[in-house]
């Protein structure tokens, strides 16, 4: 039941931070900060099967799912509403929590116009995304897939910055026009799913037997595959990205960058994988070498750029192809490394993004080449700006290294091409991570500057105290991934075993090419 | 004792989690002595704690020991454990950091007093120190690696510690992304161990390299790739160019970590892991290779220097060179004293050297000292040592380590080899900068800056400095703790033949250099201008100068070509496409409403015009 309660904490908390505009100015704000820590203190509901977790009790000890809920919803075509709760949403799930408190935060001064209107969407978004992390009937999935969608899109259209419109636009038909690629390889599924078995349903873990043929299956796959590679984001399906994380509110960003974007991975990680593993196994090369290019062609459209904002969305796109090819690699460290990015990741860049954000607040540019000296005038927020920025180029203890790190170690037998030129994606994190901080804190401040005429503040409590708490656990990650990688244990053992059935070479005895590329229809 | 050593690394860490965050809870700077006395006190206790383990562990016999703090990482058949493994290695590195390391951090606290980022200056150091510790205490690689990228960091953080001046921010991220570069090579080369053995711990991996049978390819693969990193970390050529910029940082940073710590690493590495490097003769060949000509080409260019740090930098790259030397000629404990008696003599150098700029008000143009003999004793007494040393002038400890490289550099050739003469050709070269180097600033004419010196040195740094001159020189009397370590090294199993040739002429060889620099200064030959118009002054010299023009060529093949296309590509040409697309269909658009004109003749002929079309259609079909 939990997982309900948490979205219809978050659909009521909208609807509620949206009338309580009228009472008080800040009404709103409260709201959507109690709705989200009532959430929050609903999931401590878990601790128990977190601390078994934790305390390394072994997978198959483990119910798969902590909490099942299923319940009729349109019996005639075998919709129902289930929802369910393992190791692996509870994670995000958390982190989507999280984050939005820290994202609620960050708009705190930013948002004047329509307070309440804008915590509605952004309460609704939340309530999507946790949808989208427990639904395990792919309608179900579906519906809160566009859930998110809607407001997002309002987000970005009404209280972004400059060029909101063409951004919020694109970031629409690029997300609705993959998504109905989804909808149809969903539809089709179902229907072949019919055709075999004669039972119609939308149910995730009755459709896992599907028995298609092959072609059948691949092409499906493929639906489902540039979907999520939209989402993740993947090059060359990536252009939205840039425009939606530069033009939205810092909380947009934060929301879009850290948690957003993770869904896409979710979905290849829960429904893909599982529903098509030899397809997504024959699929695997042309994915990893994806992953393999977004790093690279991501980290060096970072350097290239000068507006702050969209070093850090490009620097997205270089970091969610560690998760494509970790993923890919079809193997319990790989996908374990692709999880802790999506976590790690998650902290590191809503860190980066609420940064940009005050200092945007400040200065009213995200133009790096008027900025320069920072640190002189406010240590502290350099000093938290550096840990991000290291944390972003992957520095061994903290979390994005853990991540880094495996995804290369599991990945590299699997394809060696790819995570040797992932590997060198490891120079260009440091080159824009560091270029960042060149241009932004060191040398002098700038002219451009002086003319401003309230001197730049250092950060303020409001602004410092998330920050630092993602910081620690960043950290935390880093010294202990076992709080990651024990609670996503058995949704990455379960995978790689699906997926290694079908691979007939183990990860340490593989020898040469892929056997999968023979699949390919 | 021994179930302490994890608070070895603990202490400086927790002096730099006091130091960072008093940030947080404080407006105020916290006062400058309780940040020395937190900074330089952790690094003390650690030092401390590390000689009484040194002594329990050498009563017992040398006996290598393993503590787990706890299992880090432990998934889909990765293990690597946040565990320490000590022996006589270890214990040699463990020494050098936190004693010579204790040193620096107690002269740091006179040489930065009054700077704006005291504390900030300390807390770097002290996470340098724990992650350094870290570094040579790692039982597996994944930890090495650990603490291999965090003294890049803090390399990174000292080097840029001035931050007000932009050009020490862009010298600090050389720093980090060349050696960067050297790291990925070396992450790629624990994907192939991981691979191929199953498994990051060290002696797990040493003991099946070392075992008969093992694949030579992949031995010399990821040999190789591990010579990467430590070419990067370490400034051996090719990725050398970035420890003479490194100089920006404060003058005890380059002594701790750009010469007797954290450049040594890569040494350390090469070390650790010698049963892999052994198990295949080409990984061997390279590392000597690499070492002999870095120490050579480094050599000449530290000869034509005319900034005082410089002179150490290339200097240090030139002696870190004889260690990879030794190394790949299978000397393992001479390149490992060689690490040890460097580190006295040129943290000597560093600090002496620091001194003077002080001293001079960061004047650091050697050509503007001079007659500083009389003027600055205990600095200059430093300067004599140190030069002594790094000369290999007989009994110095330098000259220990260093004759014994050469000398088992002849044995492992059988004879004369063009990476031996390249070896003694250096010692003579190293005889000259050095005495040069203490010619021009403490001989001869006083110059412009000279003039205006006030000693500087305060009891908090001579008192360091006199404790390392007895180091450096004593230094060659120690005897290292490394026969069980390096099994298969001819100095530990008592194989060791002395060939008397070699001997002499390694012998010789600094003292010709010091011969040639005495001469040469006497004719006035390292004056300023001198020879500038000879063929050597006008083409060799600058290009020596300018570290024989690697920065150049990396910029010309490397550097613009990334920032050119980067800035060609900035906004992202993938997207044109989907621009494309909007004026495709925004052409059509325009075409599409072009037919809506609102006149009833236009709609009642295309109407027509329609009809036709389709009943002409279905006529013919």
């Amino acid at each position: 039941m939990i997982q309900i309660s948490i979205i219809s904490i978050l659909f009521a908390g909208g609807v509620l931070a949206w009338l309580s505009e009228q009472f008080r100015p800040d009404g709103s704000r409260w709201v959507s900060l109690a709705s989200i820590v009532a959430c929050l203190l609903l999931l401590m509901n878990f601790n128990g099967n977190v601390s078994a977790a934790l305390s390394g009790t072994s997978v198959a000890a483990q119910a798969q799912w902590w909490e099942l809920v299923s319940a009729e919803w349109i019996p005639r075509f075998g919709v129902n509403l289930i929802l369910g709760l393992d190791g692996l949403s509870y994670l995000l799930i958390l982190l989507t929590l999280l984050l939005g408190i820290a994202g609620v935060l960050a708009s705190w001064k930013e948002i004047h116009d329509r307070v309440g209107f804008f915590h509605f969407n952004y309460l609704w978004t939340l309530a999507g995304i946790v949808g989208v992390f427990t639904a395990l009937d792919l309608f179900l999935f579906f519906f809160f897939w566009e859930v998110m969608l809607i407001p997002m899109l309002f987000l970005i259209a009404i209280w972004g910055h400059g060029n909101r419109i063409y951004a919020a636009i694109k970031f629409f038909i690029f997300t609705q026009a993959s998504s109905l690629l989804m909808l149809f390889a969903i539809v089709a599924l179902v229907y072949f799913n019919y055709q075999n078995t004669g039972v119609v349903t939308f149910d995730y873990r009755q459709l896992l037997d599907h028995g298609l043929a092959p072609t059948t299956a691949f092409w499906l796959m493929l639906g489902f595959f540039i979907a999520f590679a939209v989402k993740l984001p993947a090059v060359p399906l990536h252009t939205w990205l840039p425009d939606a994380h530069t033009q939205a509110p810092t909380a947009g960003s934060i929301i879009l960058a850290a948690i957003l974007l993770k869904t896409g991975a979710y979905g290849l990680i829960r429904f893909m994988l599982p529903i098509f593993p030899e397809a997504s196994a024959a699929f695997a090369p042309v994915a990893m070498a994806i992953g393999a290019i977004s790093i690279l062609y991501g980290a060096k459209l970072a350097f290239a750029q000068s507006d702050m904002k969209r070093l850090v969305a490009y620097s997205s796109v270089s970091h969610m192809g560690f998760v494509l090819l970790g993923i890919f690699a079809l193997n319990t460290l790989a996908i374990q490394g692709a999880i802790m990015q999506m976590i790690a990741h998650g902290l590191s860049t809503a860190g980066l993004f609420a940064l940009v954000g005050m200092i945007q607040e400040r200065i009213h540019t995200r133009e790096m080449d008027r900025m320069g000296g920072l640190w002189i005038k406010a240590p502290r927020m350099a000093a938290i700006a550096l840990f991000f920025a290291v944390a972003s180029l992957g520095l061994p203890g903290l979390g994005n290294f853990i991540a880094e790190f495996t995804v290369l170690l599991g990945a590299f037998p699997t394809n060696r091409l790819a995570t040797v030129l992932a590997a060198i994606g490891l120079i260009g994190a440091a080159v824009y991570a560091l270029i960042m901080m060149q241009k932004v804190f060191f040398g002098k401040t700038r002219d451009q500057q002086a003319d401003e005429p309230q001197a730049f503040a250092d950060v303020t409590p409001r602004e410092s105290v998330p920050l630092l708490a993602m910081a620690l656990l960043l950290v935390a990650l880093g010294l202990l991934p076992k709080l990651v990688f024990n609670l996503s244990a058995p949704s990455a053992e379960t995978i790689a075993q699906a997926a290694q059935s079908v691979l007939p070479s183990s990860r340490l005895a593989d020898t040469g090419a892929t056997p999968a590329l023979r699949q390919w229809p | 004792m021994q179930d302490y050593i994890g608070w070895v690394p603990l202490l400086p860490f927790i002096g730099f989690v006091l130091l960072a965050g008093a940030a947080l809870f404080r407006k105020q700077e916290i006062p400058e002595t309780l940040s020395a006395i937190i900074g330089a006190g952790s690094v003390g206790l650690a030092a401390l704690l590390v000689a009484l383990i040194g002594r329990e562990f050498l009563a017992n016999g040398a006996e290598p020991f393993t503590v787990t703090a706890w299992q880090w990482i432990d998934t889909g058949g990765l293990q690597a454990g946040f565990s320490f493994y000590i022996d006589g290695l270890t214990l040699v590195m463990l020494g050098v950091i936190t004693g010579v390391g204790f040193l620096i951090h107690l002269y740091s606290a006179g040489y930065m007093r009054g700077d704006d980022g005291y504390r900030r200056y300390f807390s770097y150091l002290n996470l340098f120190v724990s992650a350094m510790l870290i570094l040579v205490m790692a039982d597996n690689l994944a930890l090495l690696y650990l603490g291999w990228e965090g003294v890049g960091l803090c390399s990174y953080l000292l080097i840029g510690f001035w931050y007000k001046d932009a050009a020490n921010g862009a010298a600090a991220r050389k720093a980090f992304i060349v050696t960067r570069v050297g790291d990925t090579a070396m992450a790629i080369g624990l994907c192939v161990l991981f691979m191929h053995f199953g498994t990051l711990d060290i002696q797990q991996i040493n003991g099946e390299a070392g075992a008969p049978g093992v694949d030579a390819g992949i031995a010399t693969l990821a040999a190789l790739l591990l010579l990467g990193g430590a070419v990067g970390k370490s400034a051996q050529m090719p990725l050398q160019t970035w420890l003479p910029d490194a100089m920006a940082g404060p003058t005890p940073v380059s002594a701790l970590i750009h010469a007797a710590t954290m450049v040594t690493a890569g040494v350390y590495l090469i070390a650790r892991t010698h049963p892999l490097f052994e198990a295949s003769e080409f990984a061997m060949m390279a590392v000597a290779t690499v070492g002999a000509l870095t120490l050579f080409i480094a050599g000449c260019s530290a000869l034509v220097q005319s900034d005082i740090k410089r002179i150490l930098a290339y200097s240090t790259i030139s002696q870190i060179g004889y260690m990879f030397f030794a190394l790949g000629v299978g000397a393992w404990s001479a390149g490992i004293f060689h690490l040890v008696t460097h580190a006295f003599f040129k943290a000597l150098l560093f600090l002496a050297a620091g001194s003077v700029i002080l001293s001079l008000h960061h004047e650091q143009d050697i050509f503007r000292m001079g007659g500083l003999r009389k003027k600055m004793p205990v600095t200059f007494l430093s300067f004599v040592i140190g030069c002594a040393c790094l000369a290999a002038l007989p009994f110095t400890s330098g000259f220990y380590s260093k004759d014994a490289i050469l000398l088992q550099a002849w044995n492992h050739f059988g004879g004369l080899h063009w990476l031996w003469l390249l070896g003694t050709l250096g010692a003579i070269v190293t005889g000259v900068y050095s005495f040069r180097l203490l010619l021009l600033v403490f001989f001869g004419k006083e110059g412009s800056a000279s003039k205006h010196c006030n000693d500087a040195n305060t009891a908090i740094m001579s008192g360091p400095l006199l404790v390392l001159c007895t180091l450096a020189l004593a230094g060659g009397l120690l005897t290292l703790p490394l026969a069980g370590v390096f099994t298969t090294d001819p100095a530990q199993t008592g194989q060791l033949v002395i060939n008397h040739t070699a001997e002499i002429i390694a012998i010789a060889a600094p003292l010709i250099g010091l011969a040639i620099a005495l001469f040469a200064f006497r004719k006035g030959w390292f004056a300023e201008n001198a020879g500038s118009k000879t063929w050597f002054g006008k083409q060799l010299a600058p290009w020596w100068r300018n570290g024989w023009g690697f920065d150049a060529a990396y910029d010309a093949l490397l550097v613009r070509p990334f920032t050119g296309l980067a800035g060609l590509n900035k906004s992202d040409i993938v997207d044109s496409f989907y621009k494309f697309t909007i004026q495709v269909s925004q052409v059509l658009h325009r075409q599409l409403s072009a037919t809506q004109t609102g006149q009833l003749r236009w709609y009642a002929m295309t109407m027509v015009a329609g009809s036709i079309f389709i009943l002409a259609l279905v006529a013919l079909l």
